[in-house]
């Protein structure tokens, strides 16, 4: 559920990190009272380690800062708060053409301590997987409602749309991944959703 | 629409400016060593779009800390032509580009790579003078109303971000492994003179140990450092005076 509605206005971020947090919290310290340690897998690190070691010894001609500005651009062009479906549609090609391109980045710092050049291309990865799906989930909610503005669907449309996306990243078998949309009711209790008149 | 013909506005073009940049990778160097890169920026551009240049199109070790990109973080404080700024509040249109424009860390503060010291010391400083309201009694049952007047004797203080600029600016600091700070003794201040605080008394015995406001040499760098334009040098003097005046 969220505290804002449909569009989260710039600095209003400290009412989710109150409401959240706290929820978070609460519930991380419940369910660690009542549930025993799970077993670790034989390498519980090993996803991870592999990940930085890919990106510390990759040797590909791609840089971080390049297709960092790219998805910036693209996503700023098309996929901003007044959308199409066909910008939303050239916003996916240019990420998923992005997240291909990733796979050659490589780094020039090669060192273990404070590593920022690390740090970059490993936040560039998830960016991009977190650009991805907000292109799908714009793409399949044929309608217009707080900071999600189609210019082909301008109405607000209460009926097929009044839920949350719920996106989920699902790895295929040959190694790619692929988006996942489901959807959550909208649990109304005190305000009532309206439309905005002003 | 008027109809007034206008001249096309002509596209701004990029001038080539020099940084010259104070390196140090602790895997790779012995010591510090100065480095230069020339890249092509607006006179609008911030130093810290020159870095983030620097390190996307020349050099991916350059280290720095930034975060918000706007002033408010605190995350990118450093030493530009021998002062203390934020790289996001500095543009090149106010820095001289004729020689090359110089960069270091922060002094005072153990160097950790490039741009970036460590921090610890600071806000070991910091939690020392308990920055956080401190009340007695019993907890209200509704918000702890002010006066506007008393919310506005401590208002200066509330700007602070913590970006440093002030202590690794202040002589004293550099020199005293000690000393607690500008930074601190503003957060102090800020607390001290809350008419809803009553953890006073504790600050002010605190900051009156050998380690607190005595050791202020009135320098003002600290105020001239000061990005968000606190007068920190002020704010020292108000707690001085208040030790020397409270019953």
């Amino acid at each position: 559920m969220s505290v804002h509605g449909a569009n989260r206005l710039g600095t209003n971020s400290l009412l989710d990190i109150n409401v959240f947090g706290r929820r978070a919290g609460i519930a991380a310290a419940e369910y660690a009272n009542n549930h025993d340690l799970v077993e670790l897998p034989a390498d519980p690190q090993g996803q991870t380690i592999a990940l930085v070691e890919q990106l510390r010894s990759s040797t590909g001609g791609e840089r971080v800062a390049t297709l960092r500005r790219a998805m910036q651009e693209t996503m700023d062009l098309n996929a901003q708060v007044y959308r199409t479906e066909a910008t939303l549609k050239q916003a996916l090609n240019d990420v998923q053409e992005l997240k291909r391109r990733f796979a050659n980045v490589s780094i020039q710092d090669k060192g273990v301590r404070y590593n920022t050049d690390l740090m970059e291309a490993i936040e560039l990865g998830f960016l991009l997987d977190l650009a991805e799906l907000v292109v799908v989930g714009a793409l399949e909610r044929k309608e217009s409602r707080g900071g999600h503005a189609r210019e082909d669907y301008p109405n607000r449309d209460d009926v097929n749309f009044m839920r949350h996306t719920m996106a989920y990243r699902r790895s295929e078998a040959d190694g790619s991944a692929s988006v996942r949309l489901d959807y959550k009711p909208v649990s109304v209790t005190r305000y009532q959703p309206m439309e905005r008149k002003y | 629409m008027t109809a007034i013909a206008e001249a096309p506005i002509a596209a701004p073009v990029a001038t080539d400016v020099t940084f010259r940049v104070r390196r140090f990778l602790p895997e790779i160097d012995s010591e510090p060593h100065w480095e230069e890169y020339t890249v092509g920026l607006f006179p609008t551009d911030r130093v810290l779009t020159a870095l983030e240049k620097i390190k996307g199109e020349i050099d991916g070790t350059l280290s720095f800390r930034r975060s918000c990109g706007h002033g408010i973080c605190g995350s990118d404080a450093m030493r530009i032509n021998g002062r203390n700024r934020l790289a996001c509040k500095t543009l090149v249109k106010d820095l001289d580009i004729s020689k090359p424009i110089t960069v270091e860390a922060i002094k005072g503060l153990p160097l950790e790579k490039d741009l970036i010291v460590d921090m610890d010391p600071f806000f070991e400083a910091y939690r020392a003078v308990m920055p956080f309201l401190i009340t007695d009694g019993h907890e209200p049952s509704r918000e702890r109303l002010q006066s506007a007047e008393d919310r506005a004797r401590f208002d200066d203080g509330t700007k602070c971000i913590l970006c440093a600029c002030c202590t690794t600016s202040c002589p004293v600091y550099w020199t005293d492994g000690q000393y607690f700070g500008p930074a601190a003794i503003v957060a102090a201040n800020r607390f001290i003179f809350d008419s809803r605080d009553s953890g006073a008394e504790q600050r002010l015995e605190i900051l009156n140990e050998k380690e607190g406001v005595w050791r202020c040499r009135t320098t003002f760098n600290c105020t001239d450092a000061c990005p968000r334009g606190i007068e920190v040098t002020k704010a020292i003097q108000e707690v001085k005076r208040a030790l020397i005046f409270r019953r």
